[in-house]
């Protein structure tokens, strides 16, 4: 028996890894190393209503333990995700997470609104944390009124269940949370990357031609397992926690944080058989420290009391 | 296809200043299909650094299953990987990319431009082109003598004029400037090097079968990141440099 399937609303998972959005394209560079239908789900490129070229380039900087990019959304539109870039993933037994992105609440309102219709489309992620768009993204998910009314106007609309993924550039990432609850949100996905900046050390100027960018990879993975934390406490609807995330170990972590599945980012650009890797990683691991089942472990953090019992 | 591989190093050594010459010997060699493709190296284990590192193909051995990387330690990742030794692995994902398309026949000349750490995937190229009788002309720009390199491996092969930037070394000036002194000419032109000389090739040979390979930061290598795009000159398009690339026709894409 599986140790690793899950449900969640609109996702019956096989196992609770996926790609996360904007680290995996469409998929198509991936299907040719491995067979994507092994994958839990896949968080597919964020989408707005016309197609966007995005930022110049360079569009990434490494970082201590991390990187920044700045990539800005870039993407062939809702028509041709539509019509092109779903239906080629339909030879795949992988349900589909699309992610909406959109500079107006009715251009999300409308992405999410054609989204919904495909076949496979299981779930929406409402992107309303992207922080490298002059207009839109980020300024959705920073304030907890304007990020209750996008999740309510896509709720309307959407013909499967919505998910909103989170900043994490917020004082407070409980308000914000139990705003896009309290808008009907279905889940949670959390974190977004954190806004950074890095510069030449010969020149002086910022290094990303955005000048700032989003910091993901391993540098961030505390903060991310501290929102999941936090929220998961404070909210009734599931979490797909993310956040730097580059082996079995670390995605434990995510679920005992109180996250009911995670997703991998910028691992796969690294190793791009990390999420095949994680997923029979895991369960090995769960086999180690004798765990029935991926479930046991939500929220274990908390569930136990808040202070390590260890003793050496 | 793209392969996942530790590879294992042969050789490592410094052929000139803070320039290095490796050798991995791999499975994936055999999938290298095109000079001017790449690979990409992780050049230490666990996650500092934790991007990998493009290098270009400078030489195919397919008999020993080798390939050479001839690359520059100028960064954080680049001189970790300068330290490695003989014996030791390295992760290695590739092939990478399109190469130099060879689209001449015997008995006509390409001419090769490289500029710097952009000279080491044209090596490659040099020998498939000269292997099937085309005649090659290399014309090799540096910043100065002590950071050039592979000059005496490129003469030969074919004729090989040397630029300069401080003029300690063949011509003072630049590659461009060699091709207009020496009148050199030529059926197709391969480039490789920084982006303001590759932009001087385009504009003085808007006539001629002109291929360049660009280079850009990237993360993932396989097209899946978009972070090393460029626009496409006619209609809204792009172009990824990994994946589409990293060797345009000149004139496909906004240099």
């Amino acid at each position: 028996m599986s140790r690793l399937n899950i449900s969640l609303p609109g996702l019956d998972l096989k196992n609770p890894i996926m790609p996360a959005s904007g680290c995996f394209g469409f998929g198509r560079e991936f299907a040719k190393l491995y067979d994507l239908s092994i994958l839990g789900a896949m968080m597919v490129k964020a989408t707005t209503i016309f197609s966007r070229f995005g930022n110049p380039t360079p569009r990434v900087a490494e970082t201590s333990s991390g990187m920044l990019n700045a990539i800005g959304l870039q993407n062939p539109g809702v028509e041709k995700v539509f019509h092109e870039e779903l239906p080629w993933l339909e030879q795949f037994d992988v349900p589909i997470i699309a992610n909406v992105a959109g500079s107006t609440i009715e251009e999300y309102v409308e992405v999410a609104k054609i989204l919904s219709k495909a076949k496979n489309v299981h779930a929406l992620e409402l992107n309303i944390s992207c922080p490298n768009v002059k207009h839109g993204g980020i300024a959705f998910g920073t304030i907890p009124e304007i990020a209750k009314e996008v999740t309510a106007r896509a709720k309307e609309v959407s013909e499967v269940p919505v998910y909103v993924k989170l900043s994490p550039n917020v004082t407070d990432i409980c308000e914000i949370a139990k705003a896009v609850e309290a808008g009907g949100a279905d889940g949670i996905t959390l974190i977004n990357t954190l806004t950074g900046l890095r510069l030449d050390v010969k020149t002086g100027r910022p290094i990303i031609a955005n000048i700032t960018g989003g910091l993901s990879g391993p540098a961030i993975k505390p903060i991310a397992l501290r929102m999941v934390y936090e929220v998961s406490q404070r909210v009734n609807i599931p979490i797909i926690g993310m956040g730097g995330i580059q082996s079995a170990e670390d995605a434990l972590e995510f679920f005992y944080a109180g996250a009911s599945a995670v997703a991998i980012g910028t691992a796969n650009f690294t190793d791009p058989f990390a999420c095949p890797n994680i997923i029979g990683q895991l369960d090995e691991l769960l086999e180690q420290l004798n765990i029935n089942h991926i479930s046991d472990c939500i929220g274990r953090s908390w569930k136990l009391g808040a202070t390590s019992n260890y003793r050496a | 296809m793209i392969q996942l591989e530790e590879m294992k190093i042969t050789e490592q050594k410094e052929i000139a200043t803070n320039i290095f010459h490796l050798q991995i010997q791999g499975d994936l060699v055999s999938q290298i299909k095109q000079p001017g493709q790449f690979v990409h190296v992780k050049v230490a284990e666990g996650i500092e650094p934790l991007l990998r590192r493009p290098i270009s193909i400078a030489k195919i051995n397919h008999e020993e299953n080798i390939l050479s990387l001839i690359y520059r330690a100028d960064g954080k990742g680049t001189s970790l990987l300068s330290k490695k030794h003989p014996g030791e692995l390295v992760s290695i994902l590739g092939p990478l990319g399109n190469g130099f398309p060879i689209t001449q026949h015997k008995g006509k000349t390409a001419l090769l431009v490289g500029g710097g750490i952009g000279v080491p995937p044209l090596y490659e190229l040099s020998r498939q082109l000269t292997s099937l009788g085309i005649r090659v002309i290399h014309v090799l720009g540096f910043q100065s003598a002590n950071v050039s390199f592979l000059e005496n491996e490129f003469s030969r092969l074919g004729m090989t004029y040397i630029a300069t930037v401080d003029g300690s070394k063949g011509m003072q000036g630049f590659v461009t400037d060699v091709i207009e002194a020496e009148k050199l000419t030529f059926d197709c032109l391969y480039a490789c090097g920084p982006t303001p000389m590759l932009k001087a090739l385009e504009q003085k040979f808007p006539d001629k079968e002109v291929y360049l390979s660009l280079e850009e930061r990237m993360a993932c290598g396989i097209g899946a990141c978009f972070a090393c795009v460029r626009p496409t000159t006619c209609g809204d398009g792009y172009k990824k440099i990994c994946s589409d690339g990293p060797v345009f026709r000149a004139g496909e894409v906004v240099l």
